[in-house]
């Protein structure tokens, strides 16, 4: 699926990363602690989460992951967001939480 | 010199509670395997080990360096640390025990999952430590 068009769906904040992203996700890992999601986050995964700081940017780009949501309007670093920039993650908040997030994905196709 | 001999190796200090520098080294690990033409599977598996082996460093010691040896037919990855030591062995490898700060865990990490997850990826795990000594984790990753 492709990234700019759940940014579209889910009318999500995109803070970080280029605009009108055509890369493509291809599911979903929602989990806070970072070991777990380093054990068990795929390739490709949109990954959910309510931390905010510096080290999601480095698990996201070590395992590959395009993007992060980050749920219930919970306020990004910036420090976070200039780092995403640079990797090229694309952080966007949400006013859902992860639960909903998911449930919608789900009914986009996810 | 053979081919076959050469090795290049990269050598990365780590701070104690340095939060924000960790997964720097990580990074330009997976960076340059990469680039050298790292099979894509293998480069996952040492960046995890390489980044769990920094947050490590970072939480529970006092300072350390991780190095990493390529050479044609295996990678060595060695998290070496200034102390103080674990205390047991067996039930830091356990899946979900941690004996992280507050703060760490506030911040999503003493999961307990960092050395079950250096041990998963790589192909041969050796940990050498004791209670106030250096910790010293090798990890090898066969090409």
């Amino acid at each position: 699926m492709i990234i700019n068009e759940i940014i579209e769906e889910l009318k999500l904040n995109q803070l970080s990363g280029e605009k009108n992203s055509m890369k493509t996700v291809d599911g979903v890992y929602i989990c806070d602690l970072l070991s777990w999601v380093m054990a068990n986050g795929s390739k490709g995964d949109i990954w959910i989460t309510v931390q905010t700081h510096l080290n999601i940017i480095a698990v996201a780009s070590l395992l590959e992951m395009p993007m992060i949501i980050v749920p219930e309007s919970i306020e990004v670093e910036e420090e976070t967001l200039a780092k995403a920039d640079e990797e090229n993650i694309i952080v966007c908040t949400s006013e859902l939480d992860s639960f909903t997030l998911a449930c919608k994905l789900n009914e986009m196709g996810m | 010199m053979a081919e076959s001999e050469k090795t290049i190796k990269l050598e990365y200090e780590v701070g104690k509670e340095e939060f924000s520098k960790a997964g720097l080294a990580s990074s330009n690990i997976k960076k340059v395997l990469n680039q050298i033409g790292i099979d894509a599977k293998v480069v996952r598996r040492v960046a995890i080990a390489a980044y769990e082996s920094e947050i490590n460093i970072v939480i529970h010691s006092e300072g350390g360096k991780i190095t990493t040896e390529i050479s044609h037919d295996k990678i060595t990855v060695i998290a070496h640390d200034k102390g103080n030591g674990i205390e047991n062995l067996e039930k830091a490898m356990t899946k979900g025990f941690s004996t992280a700060s507050n703060e760490a865990r506030e911040m999503g990490f003493g999961a307990g999952m960092g050395l079950p997850n250096m041990k998963r990826t790589s192909d041969q795990f050796s940990i050498e430590s004791s209670k106030g000594a250096e910790t010293r984790v090798e990890m090898i990753f066969n090409i």
